[in-house]
């Protein structure tokens, strides 16, 4: 799933201070399961811009609505409900949502109420991970099905990097060395020989740094 | 100025059986703060955050939790549970300026206790010092 968390309040009240309605929307995607934007959080970030404007002197009315995705234009659609009982949106989808909406409605202001931070999952209450860099050139079939793109510190594609001490990384020692796992698991299958095979320099143009990516599907295309 | 505060307290039943003794006016004769008032709940990892700032919201100077012991709590996680959604509101009252002292957890004993009172007390005397919720608009 996408990984986000709230921004800090202050940093939305300032947004939205000079808005006197604001809609506080939530996504039932990715930020529901990791609790940064479902609608209990909605609630929650809908009382704080309450209390934190009006301790600016100012007031502020706010609408709590969740979506059933924000990144499809027939859920963005739904917005029509509340035309014209806002001024303002803050969106705690991903940023794909903020996205969306700013896609659609022309018009609307929208504002980003949650830091989108990568593609992971949760292995513990409360602890997200980052797993897939989203690089677009998948090589998890080489690797065991662990990412050295996204779970190396250096994104090696040939690996360890010779830093690692005990199995943990030496840039960050709280985190398993992508790469020992990597020989590790490949091991236990009994596929530790193909690790001999050098990686080729990797064409890094699928991962972006290009202009937005587009994935095209001619068989879905109307 | 005089200030009287509105100090709302979330009380697990385990924690708070004193309330019921003579409708809390047991409590008040042993010193209880009349400006403390008590929600009683089935447990205290019950409370959500947003009740917590719904609190604030309708113009309360200072909010606490009771709860049992972290270890000894009757539904095992329940107070560990409350305690973590009031270190929640704390960072989001600094977020917003706002004096975090303003809600606290307390973990204390289940049954009949002094330390009930002498907690409600230790609240009413910071919120005092801390003056009326910035919430309110109104200055210190």
């Amino acid at each position: 799933m996408i990984i986000a968390k709230r921004k800090p309040v202050s940093e939305i009240v300032d947004m939205v201070k000079n808005f006197s309605r604001v809609l506080v929307l939530g996504c039932r995607g990715c930020v529901s399961v990791c609790s940064a934007g479902g609608e209990r959080e909605v609630e929650i970030l809908a009382s704080l811009l309450r209390l934190g404007c009006q301790k600016e002197g100012k007031k502020v009315t706010t609408i709590a609505a969740t979506l059933v995705r924000q990144c499809d234009k027939e859920y963005i659609d739904t917005l029509d409900d509340w035309d014209g009982q806002y001024d303002a949106i803050v969106s705690m989808a991903c940023g794909v949502g903020v996205n969306f909406i700013a896609n659609l409605r022309p018009m609307a202001r929208v504002y980003p109420g949650v830091n989108t931070s990568s593609m992971g999952g949760s292995m513990e209450q409360g602890k997200w991970i980052e797993q897939c860099a989203g690089c677009g050139d998948c090589v998890l079939h080489l690797t065991g099905g662990l990412c050295p793109v996204a779970r190396c510190a250096k994104s090696l594609l040939n690996g360890p990097c010779g830093g690692s001490v005990s199995g943990r990384c030496e840039i960050h020692p709280d985190t398993p060395c992508i790469w020992q796992s990597i020989h590790d698991r490949l091991g236990r299958l009994g596929r530790k020989e193909e690790l001999t095979a050098i990686a080729p320099i990797r064409d890094w143009r699928t991962a972006g740094h290009g202009g937005p990516r587009t994935t095209l599907r001619d068989d879905l295309t109307i | 100025m005089s200030f009287t505060p509105d100090i709302q307290a979330y009380c697990c039943h385990y924690t708070s059986q004193q309330s019921c003794s003579q409708n809390g006016g047991g409590l008040q004769e042993d010193g209880f703060p009349s400006t403390v008032t008590i929600n009683r709940l089935p447990c205290s990892g019950k409370l959500q955050v947003s009740t917590l700032l719904a609190a604030f919201e309708n113009g309360a100077d200072g909010v606490y939790v009771v709860g049992c012991p972290k270890d000894t709590c009757h539904n095992v996680m329940g107070s560990q549970r409350a305690a973590k959604k009031v270190l929640a509101v704390k960072k989001a009252l600094a977020e917003l300026g706002v004096e975090p002292e303003r809600i606290e957890m307390f973990h204390l004993q289940r049954g009949l206790h002094p330390e009930f009172i002498t907690t409600a007390q230790t609240m009413d005397k910071t919120i005092r010092t801390l003056g009326p919720s910035p919430f309110k608009g109104e200055s210190k």
